[in-house]
């Protein structure tokens, strides 16, 4: 991708030190040596390298200077735009639609309803195959039945947005309503059924947990609540569409790029290679920015029209359309010894779903490996209502599960006069508590007390509500997160290197997606040291269905799944290069593990003299460039280990006792998560999560009208958000020790942040007050 | 009528319904400017107006006859980014970068306001020179959401920049 050309200019100031140090000590790099399972990445003992600099971001000019193109921002010739009109009730029938009026209305070109929309195919739910991302598989626009309150059921497309909202405005649409679950108490007692994840029973069971918590000398048994959340990403979903011939060319804000438009073909019945799906800047995403009903309504009406279309959400529109975090209502009950080590484990409760979802908030997946417990019982069960799906959204489970858990804990410590630091690492596991395997690297100890250090945890006030400063109460509190290590099949690197006189640029090719995880960036600096080139000279291309292989931008593992996959180019392009060196090359007669990357070109390991420049070998064979494309090698590694990354979090409050207004003065994230790529970027995750965990604790709640299942704040006026001033100074520090069983011996970090954090902001206005909130968001109300 | 944009006179628009947003974005095609709400909650559209922020958003493009607008595109020089611009890469005050004109924008605008003498909700001393501390920072930025959750970084580059004075 060339717009990081001036990027890449403006960056290299800042870089070119680190990479000229980074030069003078290298040393051959092994190709292919990291296996799962087998030799650590060798990229791993390099010291002195780009990795583990802080480098910024080498696209930060283009969003600074308003040149970075969002996909509501493409334009194509005689593009119209699109306007929805979503239904008002949460189940039934649509029994009339009266769109004369808006049909006459200036600049309409078209009205679209479920009479005119082209036959679809439905989406591809998720889970059904391994490319399908649909939250459900619901016909869109295809009858008249409606399954959820705000479900779109018009399309007005018109010559501009003033014209197509205000037409829309003119559609009447009434609905015979039918009876619906649209409250919890409801769903609870239509009965509740297992919940599955991912194609297994979200239930772990080791020994006979009830019994031996009826049996425990100290018990906590508590049930702790979360309300529904929303992503809130500040852009709002678009597309930008366009049928071009038999093609269907996509401008859309997407963390699943070549799995949705392998999903729009399905949809459209076309073969996948007509579908073009581009997404190189995302304004956020956090897991809502998926497929979801607007791009198909969108291309359908593109289709039905002949004209491209731009559909971009309005605020509320994004409310309506994508779904957000379920409810939860968790009981987390422990059994403890004295010495505050725990006999018995127990989480487990109800989250919502509707009839058409997929996706129970699997609350009990942090709590499957924080703690050893003689005995556990994790269970997530499900009850149905009649709502919009909801989806994955940082950390799903882990965010609002340890919220739970770690309040808990808290209890528990607080009642057995234990410090909570200290029963953690008591009942540090030795090996996976569920699986048995053993942990790859964990090294949450350490961060327990580098972080209790630097917070000065012991300065903690032992009596709850015992600090005051003036009107405020002080206190302070901790929480553990954990977020496992994933890697999904399925990632594809392609590598080219081209010769530019007595120079060599390579293009890494990744079918990924950047939604400012700093994923571009750390790519580059991950290539340019295994490939032995300096930063400036590798080019990054992501974010679009033509690049080869599959990747998402979720579950904190496309690091990670990159990683392996250039790792696996990486070693097909060596290979090449040998074949093309030949015999009047010094490597002569190497194999590909006998020989390495280094400054610009291939040496023998066992001999760092024997080598050649990539310039040298392509010019000697009259190649002006050399290509290779190659998936990574199976995800071994976490049948192996158990992986994960790990947070010790510290937070300190003040509690207005006028006002019960809450203030987080201070907090302190300490990580294990393996090795940090690049300290600028993983900064900004962690505190990025961070700060959502602290909304979370503190003000995020989406609020559902029981009465009919309308989402009654759907607007960033009523949706609190943190901002400015509700941010401390947010310090971040982190083990930094390499797992040896990973690409780059990196875990993943995007979602560990804002995982435990709500429980350690509960813990410190407990610590504070002497008030245990057990539902969430602790507004001032539940503290007065 | 006469809209000036970053120096430039350029058309004002037909409909007197299109926001001042809207006429950028799509009229002039100038998206730089972001749209996260429409509605006045987010801070993303944010521009400056004769020097004074504004959401655009909740403007109409048509009040604005004779004055002069400036958005993110016009914030570079000759001689390259704006400072802000510099400052924001350098202390990473942004991750997906959607805000990040806004923010910048309502900083400048922000600047001036201090500058001015206008009080804010944490000022003690309301007649006093104002200045920019972090609570200061932070409570007048406070109008610009960011998701990302870029907060500390966008106060430090604020801080380097208008209130230690050093480009990036
Ligand atoms: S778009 Fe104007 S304030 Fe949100
Ligand atoms: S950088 Fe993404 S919203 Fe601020």
């Amino acid at each position: 991708m060339s717009v990081f050309d001036a990027a890449k200019q403006a960056a290299q100031g800042l870089v070119q030190g680190v990479v000229q140090g980074a030069m003078e000590k290298l040393v051959p790099l092994a190709p292919d040596s990291w296996i799962p399972g087998g030799v650590p990445d060798p990229l791993i003992a390099r010291k002195h390298g780009l990795i583990g600099k802080p480098v910024s971001r080498l696209d930060g000019v283009h969003k600074v200077s308003g040149t970075a193109a969002f996909a509501a921002e493409y334009r194509f010739d005689g593009m119209v735009y699109a306007a929805l009109v979503y239904s008002t009730i949460p189940k039934g029938r649509i029994a009339a639609i009266d769109s004369a009026q808006a049909e006459a209305a200036p600049g309409v070109v078209l009205v679209m309803t479920h009479h005119n929309a082209p036959r679809l195919n439905p989406m591809p739910m998720f889970g059904s195959s391994p490319s399908a991302v649909g939250a459900t598989d619901l016909p869109i626009m295809q009858d008249g039945v409606i399954h959820w309150n705000g479900q779109p059921v018009v399309c007005v497309l018109a010559e501009t947005q003033e014209q197509a909202d205000h037409a829309a405005s003119l559609v009447h649409v009434t609905f015979d309503e039918t009876p619906a679950v649209t409250s919890l108490a409801e769903a609870q007692a239509n009965g509740v059924e297992q919940g599955q994840f991912m194609g297994a029973p979200l239930l772990d069971e080791v020994g006979d947990a009830e019994a031996a918590f009826a049996a425990a000398p100290h018990r906590v048994d508590q049930t702790y609540r979360t309300p529904r959340h929303n992503h809130n990403p500040i852009e709002p979903h678009a597309a930008t569409l366009a049928w071009i011939g038999d093609r269907l060319v996509i401008h859309d804000a997407s963390q699943m790029v070549t799995q949705q438009a392998q999903n729009m073909a399905q949809i459209f019945g076309l073969d996948p290679e007509q579908v073009h799906l581009t997404s190189p800047y995302v304004g956020g995403g956090f897991g809502s920015k998926g497929l979801w009903n607007h791009q198909v309504i969108g291309a359908a009406a593109a289709k039905l029209a002949g004209r491209p279309v731009r559909i971009a959400l309005s605020r509320e529109g994004v409310y309506r359309v994508v779904g957000g975090r379920a409810i939860t209502q968790q009981r987390v009950a422990i059994g403890a010894k004295a010495d505050g080590t725990f006999d018995a484990l127990i989480h487990t409760g109800l989250s919502t779903m509707p009839p058409h979802g997929t996706m129970p908030e699997p609350f009990i997946l942090g709590s499957q490996a924080m703690y050893g417990a003689d005995t556990m019982l994790l269970k997530v069960e499900v009850g149905r209502m009649d709502t919009l799906a909801n989806t994955f959204m940082r950390a799903p489970g882990e965010a609002v599960g340890t919220f739970a858990l770690e309040s808990a804990i808290d209890e528990l410590a607080d009642s057995l006069g234990i410090d909570p630091v200290e029963l953690r690492i008591r009942n540090e596991p030795e090996k996976d508590p569920i699986k048995g395997t053993p942990f790859s690297s964990r090294h949450i100890v350490e961060a327990w007390r580098t972080g209790a250090d630097r917070f000065g945890w012991a300065d903690r006030p032992e009596t709850p509500g015992s600090r005051r400063d003036g009107e405020w109460h002080v206190g302070m509190g901790c929480a553990m997160g954990t977020y496992p290590y994933y890697r999904m099949p399925g990632a594809e690197a392609r590598i080219t290197l081209t010769r530019e006189g007595d120079t060599v640029r390579a293009k890494v090719e990744i079918a990924a997606a950047e939604m400012g995880m700093g994923t571009a960036t750390t790519t580059a600096i991950v290539a340019a040291e295994r490939l032995g080139l300096p930063l400036e000279q590798v080019d990054i291309a992501y974010g679009d269905s033509a690049i080869p292989g599959a990747i998402m931008a979720g579950g904190s593992q496309q690091t990670a799944a990159i990683g392996a996959a250039v790792i696996a180019a990486h070693n097909a392009l060596v290979e090449e290069l040998l074949k093309l060196a030949g015999n009047d090359s010094p490597l002569s007669g190497a194999s590909a593990d006998e020989v390495g990357s280094e400054a610009g070109g291939l040496a023998r390991l066992d001999n760092p003299d024997a080598k050649e420049t990539y310039v040298s070998i392509l010019a000697r064979a009259q190649r002006g460039d050399l290509s290779v494309t190659k998936a990574g090698s199976a995800p071994l590694e976490t049948m192996h280990w158990s992986m994960h990354s790990y947070s010790a979090l510290f937070c300190e409050v003040r509690v207005n006792a006028v006002t019960g207004e809450v203030r987080v003065s201070r907090f302190l994230g300490s990580f294990d998560c393996g090795r940090i790529l690049n300290p600028k970027t993983a900064l900004s995750q962690f505190r990025g999560g961070i700060i959502m965990g602290l909304g979370m604790a503190l003000m995020e709640e989406t609020q559902l009208d029981e009465r009919n299942g309308r989402i009654a704040n759907a607007s960033m006026a009523e949706y609190h958000l943190p901002v400015h001033l509700d941010v401390p100074e947010i310090d971040v520090i982190w083990t930094d020790i390499p797992d040896p069983h990973a690409p780059m011996g990196a875990h993943g970090i995007g979602e560990i942040g804002i995982t435990g954090v709500a429980a350690a902001v509960a813990n410190a206005i407990y610590n504070a007050t002497g008030k245990r909130i057990r539902d969430l968001p602790i507004t001032l109300d539940k503290l007065l | 009528m006469s809209l000036f944009v970053n120096g430039a006179q350029v058309p004002a628009p037909t409909d007197p319904r299109v926001s001042l947003l809207d006429h950028l974005r799509e009229g002039l095609h100038l998206t730089g400017t972001k749209k996260g709400c429409n509605q006045g909650a987010c801070g993303a559209c944010t521009v400056l107006v004769d020097g004074e922020r504004i959401l655009s958003c909740l403007a109409l493009a048509v009040q604005f006859d004779g004055r002069q607008i400036t958005t993110i595109e016009g914030l570079a020089s000759e001689e390259g980014l704006h400072p802000l611009q510099a400052a924001f890469i350098e202390h990473d005050g942004f991750q997906c970068g959607y805000c990040t004109p806004g923010q910048i924008c309502s900083a400048i605008g922000m600047a001036a306001e201090a500058q001015r003498g206008v009080p804010s909700h944490v000022t003690d001393d309301l007649g006093g020179t104002i200045t920019l501390t972090r609570e200061e920072i932070q409570e007048r930025m406070s109008g610009n959401l960011c998701r990302c959750g870029a907060h500390n970084g966008i106060v430090e580059a604020i801080q380097a920049v208008l209130v230690e004075g050093v480009p990036a």
